[in-house]
């Protein structure tokens, strides 16, 4: 019964997305203020329909209802609890489920917090969000219903979750990935209505830009999140392997990036405008493809998603629809939205320009690597297979980093409109000679050895340190104390600096983790061990260990740091009951400066064993400089110029404003 | 160009993409074309003499191009006996695979008289020295059998002995999408 009601909540919830997609559309042509307002009750009942479908596919999924398949096919008696709710979103169905709750809630969230827009645009902005809405709720019932039966001989036990799955990362990570792919259809709905209204002015990229920062944010996390499980529960080591499915979650991550620095200049000084809508256009875009590669089974993916060429299918049509109206629609008005504003060759605007060629060619670059398998063998024949790797990812991309890493500390301490050349000499040069010295000075004084990466990477992480240092010196010099001055600058320009912070310390995780890092596998008896660094690895040989759903050879490995017992690190081998799937888990203790890893290889005989032993310095800077800037980006996202009401009515032309401001939607009145 | 026509040029590359993404769904296509570093995994990277201390040392890059053959066994392992003569008859029957067997630090001397005795049915013979290619391999025990793409993609793995039965089942259909 609970999941059939799941499944009628699901049509109810399509229904009401169809109405949303067309009545208030309708409502804005017929300039009838009735069916506009009814966008917001619209929104708030599909959010509640989708919630109500989803609670009933974990209902089903806590309470071992195998006679659902999706059930059948993701869970097992025996998994904890936790395992079974997070099971939910552990395969194709139930994520496009969960994808789907996330449009909704995006588009709930629109709706709620949207008081300061005119209601024409909020009309047309949650109508478009209707039509992902529509466009993936009839995907999902055709061809991926979560609720569907297994009618005859429903099984009595489940076919286990994929034991890679069962783990805290795998919690978290898909619902903030999906926040942020799906993040993106906010800054597309407001691309696309400045396209059909042909009005973009400052007040539009002051609406669009916290949509933007917040779903930046999301996607930020969860590709780090994801990132992080492949190091912990791949147990190899590695965290980023330019596998085709990082890659179409970076894509859009590089996008959305370029997005919210060519949304600065749209909203500070009137131009790049047809560019900016481009980039919103092709953010969501790539973050549709993502979804479509994943799941059409066009590559193999982690996420073992059963294969169905018929849902590639659909799923390429609605690409083809949504994704080709929109830029055929940006093909016929573009020009409308013209920038006025002229700046000159040392502007902020410029400086912003090369960002945003350096990620839109990075992107390019890493679309291009992603797809060619696909484009050789098109042209070439199954005969001729290539795979991209590594090397030609690395190639492309990195040097365009430090390209832009040396272009960001200009831009961020540049002016709008026109920065005196002997401004930016005064401001750079210190900070450049300061930056290149200790870069060379402290890896050389530390280690002892030259390495030209090495010193280049230090010296352009310090290059941004330093220069949001003296740019913090520089903005707060005309106030009577630093305090006060620190004090009188806004969020949004501390968010900045906290990103830029992050992307500092990504480069020296990166890199530091890259060169610094010792590997050893050895045999080890009971009692013997082995010395890297300061650390000694103790090995104290392996019990058995029986787990809820896996039988586990558990091993221990005593860690002495100069000498004196320190921790104890505990990496497992488990047989998965349900599958007979083997899975190693490396127990690794995390620190801020280093990580200590041990994993388990194969019985040697009489107790001993094949152990893997890492010492990764600097790795967990990896995921902390991501951190930072999805920290960065919500600081940005509390300024309070986002809400500040006169602010934004000003742009607007009265009589918009007014019916903006006058009509209370029902949901706002309750 | 004319002004006008640039602006159709966003849309001209996406109706490209999507060719292609059509031609991928194509039936029958194999997906492990685009190799997934998380999924299929590359065969691991690996430096190891041979079991026959006069032919020196092999790694990866040795085998590249080449479908190969994986088989982790000792001579202390009696399924690894069960399965000998198969393989015997397996390398003459099919010229284009290579045949690798990996053998452990532990049983050298043992390892070279077995194939000295009841023949060799390998074409490289390799000595996991420090035990390395077995974790990065995830071997549980011997023996284990591993069937490598031309691009080093580990395409199946099989533990336990391997028969004609299994060989036909599993390891043929991969095959033939391969070849």
């Amino acid at each position: 019964m609970i999941p059939e009601l799941g499944n009628f909540s699901l049509v109810l919830a399509l229904s009401l997305s169809i109405l949303l997609s067309v009545l208030p559309m309708v409502g804005v042509y017929r300039n009838n203020p009735l069916l506009m307002t009814l966008s917001r009750p619209l929104c708030a009942g599909i959010w509640v329909f989708m919630v109500v479908s989803f609670g009933c596919l974990a209902h089903a999924f806590l309470n071992d209802d195998f006679s659902v398949r999706y059930v059948a096919s993701n869970s097992n008696s025996l998994l904890p609890w936790f395992y079974k709710f997070t099971g939910v979103w552990g395969g194709h169905e139930g994520s496009l489920l969960l994808w789907v709750l996330m449009v909704a809630s995006w588009t709930y969230a629109v709706s709620l917090f949207s008081r300061n827009l005119p209601l024409d645009i909020l009309a047309r902005v949650l109508s478009i969000m209707g039509i992902i809405s529509v466009s993936f709720l009839v995907f999902m019932l055709l061809t991926s219903n979560p609720f569907d039966r297994l009618m005859l001989n429903p099984p009595a036990d489940g076919t286990d979750l994929n034991p890679l799955l069962q783990d805290f990362g795998l919690i978290v990570h898909p619902p903030m990935l999906y926040m942020g792919y799906v993040g993106f259809s906010v800054a597309f709905a407001f691309a696309i209505t400045a396209l059909l209204t042909g009005k973009l002015d400052a007040a539009w990229a002051r609406w669009t830009r916290p949509w933007t920062n917040a779903a930046w944010a999301f996607l930020t996390l969860g590709i780090a999140l994801g990132s992080w499980w492949a190091y912990y529960e791949l147990g190899w080591g590695g965290w980023w392997f330019w596998d085709p499915t990082e890659n179409v979650a970076f894509m859009p991550w590089l996008v959305g990036t370029a997005l919210i620095h060519s949304l600065a200049v749209t909203e500070k000084r009137g131009v790049f405008k047809s560019w900016t809508v481009l980039l919103a256009i092709a953010a969501f875009s790539l973050s549709l493809l993502g979804t479509f590669i994943i799941r059409s089974g066009l590559i193999t993916s982690v996420h073992a998603f059963a294969v169905d060429p018929e849902r590639g299918l659909v799923l390429l049509a609605i690409l083809l629809v949504v994704i080709g109206a929109s830029l055929f629609l940006y093909a016929l008005r573009a020009p409308v939205v013209k920038g006025t504003a002229s700046y000159t060759m040392t502007s902020r605007e410029v400086f912003l320009l090369i960002n945003n060629i350096l990620l839109v060619v990075s992107t390019a670059g890493i679309l291009l690597g992603t797809l060619y398998p696909l484009i050789h063998e098109a042209i070439n024949g199954e005969a001729n297979m290539v795979s991209v790797g590594p090397p030609y990812f690395n190639t492309i991309f990195l040097p365009l980093m430090a390209l832009l890493t040396v272009f960001l500390t200009i831009g961020s301490i540049s002016r709008w409109k026109k920065t005196s050349t002997a401004f930016l000499k005064d401001q750079l040069v210190k900070v450049a000679v300061a930056s290149v010295l200790l870069g060379i000075v402290l890896p050389l004084f530390i280690t002892r050895e030259v390495n030209l990466s090495i010193f280049l990477a230090v010296s352009l992480a310090l290059w941004i340190v330093f220069g949001i240092a003296r740019d913090l010196v520089t903005k707060s010099a005309n106030k009577d104390s630093l305090v006060k001055g620190l004090k009188s600058l806004s969020l949004s320009y501390y968010g900045m600096q906290l990103a830029h912070l992050g992307f500092a310390v990504i480069i020296l995780g990166i890199c530091l983790t890259s060169h610094y890092s010792v590997e050893r596998d050895v045999r080890l008896a009971p009692g013997q061990g082995i010395e890297i660094g300061s650390y000694e690895f103790i090995f104290q040989g392996v019990v058995d260990a029986p787990g809820p759903n896996y039988r586990a050879e558990a091993g221990t490995v005593d860690v002495l740091k100069n000498g004196r017992p320190y921790m104890t690190l505990h990496p497992e081998k488990r047989t998965y009951l349900a599958t007979g799937a083997v899975q190693t888990e490396a127990d690794i203790d995390v620190g801020f400066f280093r990580d200590l890893f041990a994993a388990l290889g194969d019985p040697r005989g009489e107790g001993a064993w094949v152990v893997r032993i890492h010492l990764k310095p600097f790795v967990f800077w990896i995921w902390f400089g991501a951190f930072l800037m999805a920290a960065g980006g919500v600081t940005a996202i509390l300024d309070r110029r986002y809400r500040v009401r006169d602010a934004v009515v000003r742009d607007v032309p009265p009589e918009k404003a007014a019916t903006g401001l006058g009509m209370k939607s029902p949901v706002e009145a309750s | 160009m004319n002004r006008r026509l640039k602006l159709f040029i966003p849309i001209a590359i996406f109706f490209i993409m999507a060719g292609f993404l059509l031609f991928g769904l194509n039936d029958g296509r194999n997906p492990n074309l685009v190799p997934s570093a998380l999924v299929s995994k590359p065969f691991p990277k690996f430096t190891q003499p041979s079991l026959y201390p006069e032919m020196g040392e092999f790694s990866r890059e040795d085998f590249v191009g080449d479908i190969l053959f994986v088989n982790i066994w000792g001579s202390w392992c009696p399924p690894c006996h069960v399965e000998h003569p198969y393989f015997l008859e397996l390398s003459k029957q099919e010229d284009d695979i290579t045949f690798i067997g990996i053998s452990y630090d532990y049983s050298m001397v043992e390892d070279r008289d077995f194939l000295a005795e009841r023949g060799n049915p390998f074409d490289y013979n390799i000595v996991d020295l420090d035990g390395s290619l077995r974790i990065d391999l995830g071997v549980t025990g011997a023996p284990e059998t591993f069937l490598v793409d031309q691009n080093g993609m580990i395409l199946y793995r099989h533990i336990g002995a391997l028969d004609a039965d299994i060989w036909r089942e599993k390891f043929v259909p991969l095959l033939d999408q391969i070849r």
